[in-house]
C-alpha cells in the first residue's frame, strides 16, 4: 500500500502488552507477530519489556527472553515497519538504547512521568546521534494540569524530541479532557503530538478519535487490546473505524483482523476485557501495569484488589512503583486483621 | 581534643547541610566553604557562621596560607571533581567525593570504611546506594547473596539539576556498589522520581536473592535488624518500614529515609543520608590520624 498516511499508528503489543503476559514474550512469538504486522504495513512497531529497556527485575517482572533478543527477531522480519524502543530513564541506560539502534531499532520513545521530563534530553539528544527518530513520552498524564503538560513538552520539544505524546497511563483521561490537553500542545509546540490511551473505563477508542480531531497524528493501538489493564486502543478495530471516517492509516484491515484473530488471540491466557481490576485502575487513576501485581498481592495478602489499587491511586504512586503494591497490600492485610481482633 | 580541620568545596543544598552537620561534630573543624560564584547563598551563609567564604574555587583556597584542610568534602559535579581530585592529592589532602565521578574506591558508610583507610580519595556511591548497600551486605553477610536489585524512590523536589542530568551515572554507580560494595554477584538500581506534594520520604525497596538452600530467615532479620541500627547510628531517620518479606530464596526489604532537616527538608532522606556518610566517613579518617599524632 503506498496511500499517504493521515495517522502513524504505533502497535504496542510487543511492549505494553508483556505487562499482560508477564514478560513472558518467546522469539517465535515475537517473530510471527512482527511479520504478520509488517505485511498489514503497520508503520511503527515498539518491542520492548513493558517497563522499557532493561526492565527485567523483580520489582517488574522477569522477561523470559532477552528483550535484545526480541528486538533482533522483530528487525529481522521488518522490510516496511520500524522497530521502535520504550526507555524510562531511571531504569534503562543510553547504553541499552545504543545496542537496540545498533541491533536496527529506528524510533526511541523516551518516557518520563508527566512532570520528569527534565531527566530526559541526554536519551533524547543520544537517540538522535544514533540516527533515530524521537518521542517524548509523558506518562500519567492525568496527574498534571495542562499548563504543566504544556511546560513538559515543550522541554521534549527543546530536547530534540520530534513527537510528543499524551500517555493516559492509567486509562483514567476522559474525552474532554483528551480534547483540551491535544489543543493546548497542538497551539504550543511545533512537533508532532500523539496519543496513547489505555481502555480501562471502556475509552480508549473515543479519546482516540478526539486525540485525532484535534489534530493528534500518532497513535497508539495494542492488537487484540494486547497492553497493560485492559489494553491499549484495539488496532484492528482503530483501522477499520478510521477507514470509515474517510482518515487513511495505510493499514491492511483484513491483515490485521487475521492476525488478532489467529496469531495474538491464542497467546492470551484469558481474553483482555475490562475486568474488575482494570476498570479500578481507569477509576482510582493507576497504572496500568500495577494489574497483575495488584492481583497477585491480594491473593497473597488475602485482601481486595481493588482496596489496593484505590489506596495507591490516593497515595499518588506513579508509574514504576511496583513495590508499593505489596506494601500496601501487607498494610491493607495488617488493619483488616486488626479490625477482626478489635 | 584537637579537631582534624575540613573545607567543603560547593556551597549549593549538600555543601550547606554538611556545614549544618560539621558543626556538631567532635572530630571535625569545618575550616572554609569554597564556591567560585561571589554571590551564592552558601558562601554568605558560611561567612554569617564564621567559616571562610572563599569565592575563587579550588584554586584560591589552596594559594591562601592562611587556611588549611586535612580533608576535603567535594560536593561539586562528577566533571569538577576530575579536577579537583588532582590538585587536592597533590597538595596531599583527602578527598571525600560525593560527585557519582567515582575516582577512588566505592565507599558505604556501614559497610566499609575501615578497608580504605588509608586513600586518598574515595567515593560516596550514590543516596540510593548508601541506603540500600548496608541491607544488601546484612543479607550477604548471612546467605551469599546471588543477585540484589534496589529501588530508590525520592520526591522529585529532592531531585536537583545534577541528579537529573546524570540519571544513568546514578543507575549505573549503584549497580557497581552493590556488587563491589554490597557483595551481591549481580547488582542492579532502579530510580523513580514522585513529585507528590506535599513531597514523599525517600523510600527504598531492597530485593536479594539468596543461593538456593541457604536461606536462614531468623539470621537474615536478626542481620537486618543489627544494620538498620547501625545506620541509624549517623542517620537517625532510617529505618525498615515493615518486616522483611521471606519467599522462596528472596527476601525483600522495605526501607524509607527521613532527613534530619539541618538544612534540607525532612523529606530529602536521600540527601540527608549522602551528607551524613560523608561526616561519618571523614570522622573515621581524623580518628585515624588523631591516633597517629598521639602516638
Amino acid at each position: 500500500m503506498t496511500n499517504a498516511r493521515d495517522i502513524l499508528i504505533t502497535e504496542v503489543a510487543l511492549r505494553d502488552g508483556s505487562h499482560a503476559i508477564n514478560h513472558q514474550y518467546t522469539v517465535e512469538q515475537v517473530l510471527k507477530i512482527t511479520k504478520a504486522l509488517n505485511d498489514a504495513n503497520v508503520p511503527f512497531i515498539e518491542v520492548s519489556h513493558g517497563d522499557g529497556l532493561a526492565g527485567s527485575s523483580l520489582q517488574y517482572g522477569l522477561s523470559r527472553t532477552n528483550e535484545m533478543e526480541l528486538i533482533e527477531a522483530a528487525v529481522s522480519v521488518t522490510d516496511k515497519s520500524k522497530i521502535a524502543v520504550l526507555l524510562l530513564p531511571g531504569i534503562g541506560t543510553l547504553h541499552e538504547l545504543k545496542e537496540a539502534a545498533n541491533l536496527g531499532a529506528k524510533m526511541a520513545r523516551i518516557a518520563t512521568h508527566v512532570t520528569e521530563a527534565d531527566v530526559a534530553p541526554q536519551h533524547i539528544a543520544y537517540a538522535k546521534e544514533l540516527g533515530m527518530e524521537t518521542v517524548g513520552f509523558l506518562m500519567m498524564n492525568h496527574m498534571a494540569p495542562v499548563d504543566k503538560l504544556v511546560e513538559q513538552a515543550k522541554l521534549m520539544e527543546s530536547y530534540g524530541a520530534d513527537t510528543v505524546y499524551v500517555v493516559d497511563s492509567a486509562g483514567y483521561l476522559l474525552p474532554g479532557q483528551v480534547r483540551e490537553r491535544i489543543r493546548a500542545l497542538k497551539q504550543s509546540v511545533g512537533i508532532n503530538v500523539g496519543f496513547h490511551g489505555h481502555n480501562n473505563l471502556s475509552l480508549a477508542m473515543a479519546n482516540t478519535l478526539v486525540a485525532i480531531e484535534e489534530g493528534a497524528t500518532r497513535i497508539d493501538g495494542s492488537v487484540r487490546c494486547l497492553g497493560a489493564g485492559a489494553g491499549n486502543t484495539q488496532t484492528e478495530v482503530l483501522v477499520a473505524v478510521l477507514e470509515r471516517l474517510g482518515i487513511q492509516t495505510g493499514v491492511d484491515l483484513y491483515k490485521m483482523m487475521d492476525l488478532a484473530e489467529n496469531i495474538v488471540a491464542p497467546i492470551l491466557q484469558v481474553p483482555q476485557e475490562i475486568t474488575k481490576d482494570s476498570l479500578t485502575l481507569g477509576y482510582a487513576g493507576v497504572y496500568s501495569s500495577f494489574a497483575l501485581h495488584a492481583k497477585r498481592a491480594a491473593e497473597k495478602f488475602g485482601v481486595d484488589s481493588r482496596d489496593i489499587l484505590i489506596e495507591l491511586g490516593k497515595r499518588k504512586v506513579v508509574g514504576g512503583q511496583e513495590d508499593m503494591i505489596v506494601e500496601v497490600a501487607a498494610e491493607i492485610a495488617k488493619s483488616n486483621n486488626k479490625v477482626v481482633l478489635g | 581534643m584537637s579537631k582534624v580541620k575540613v573545607a567543603v568545596l560547593g556551597s549549593g543544598n549538600i555543601g550547606t547541610d554538611l556545614m549544618k552537620k560539621l558543626d556538631r561534630s567532635e572530630f571535625l573543624e569545618l575550616t572554609a566553604v569554597i564556591g567560585i560564584d561571589p554571590q551564592s547563598d552558601g558562601l554568605r551563609r558560611a561567612r554569617e557562621l564564621g567559616y571562610a567564604g572563599v569565592d575563587t574555587g579550588i584554586d584560591g583556597f589552596l594559594a591562601d596560607p592562611e587556611l588549611k584542610a586535612d580533608i576535603v568534602f567535594d560536593a561539586t559535579s562528577a566533571k569538577a571533581h576530575l579536577y579537583n581530585a588532582k590538585v587536592l592529592k597533590e597538595a596531599g589532602i583527602k578527598v571525600i567525593d560525593m560527585t557519582p565521578a567515582a575516582v577512588g574506591p566505592l565507599v558505604c558508610a556501614a559497610v566499609n570504611i575501615e578497608d580504605h583507610l588509608e586513600k586518598d580519595n574515595i567515593n560516596l556511591i550514590t543516596c540510593g546506594g548508601q541506603a540500600t548497600i548496608p541491607m544488601v551486605h546484612a543479607v550477604n553477610r548471612v546467605a551469599q547473596v546471588e543477585y540484589a536489585e534496589i529501588v530508590a524512590t525520592i520526591a522529585s523536589k529532592s531531585a536537583g539539576p545534577g541528579t537529573r542530568a546524570n540519571i544513568d551515572e546514578f543507575t549505573e554507580t549503584t549497580a557497581r556498589a552493590i556488587e563491589k560494595v554490597g557483595g551481591a554477584k549481580q547488582g542492579k538500581a532502579i530510580i523513580i522520581l514522585n513529585p507528590a506534594e506535599p513531597p514523599i520520604i525517600m523510600r527504598d525497596t531492597v530485593y536479594t536473592l539468596v543461593e538456593e538452600g541457604k536461606m536462614d530467615e531468623e539470621a537474615i532479620r536478626q542481620s537486618i535488624s543489627e544494620m538498620e541500627k547501625v545506620v541509624q547510628s549517623y542517620v537517625p531517620g532510617y529505618r525498615v518500614r515493615t518486616e522483611p518479606i521471606f519467599d522462596g530464596n528472596k527476601v525483600t526489604i522495605f526501607l524509607e529515609v527521613e532527613g534530619a532537616g539541618d538544612y534540607l527538608p525532612v523529606y530529602a532522606g536521600n540527601l540527608d543520608i549522602m551528607t551524613s556518610a560523608g561526616v561519618k566517613i571523614a570522622e573515621a579518617f581524623a580518628k585515624k590520624l588523631l591516633s597517629k599524632e598521639t602516638v
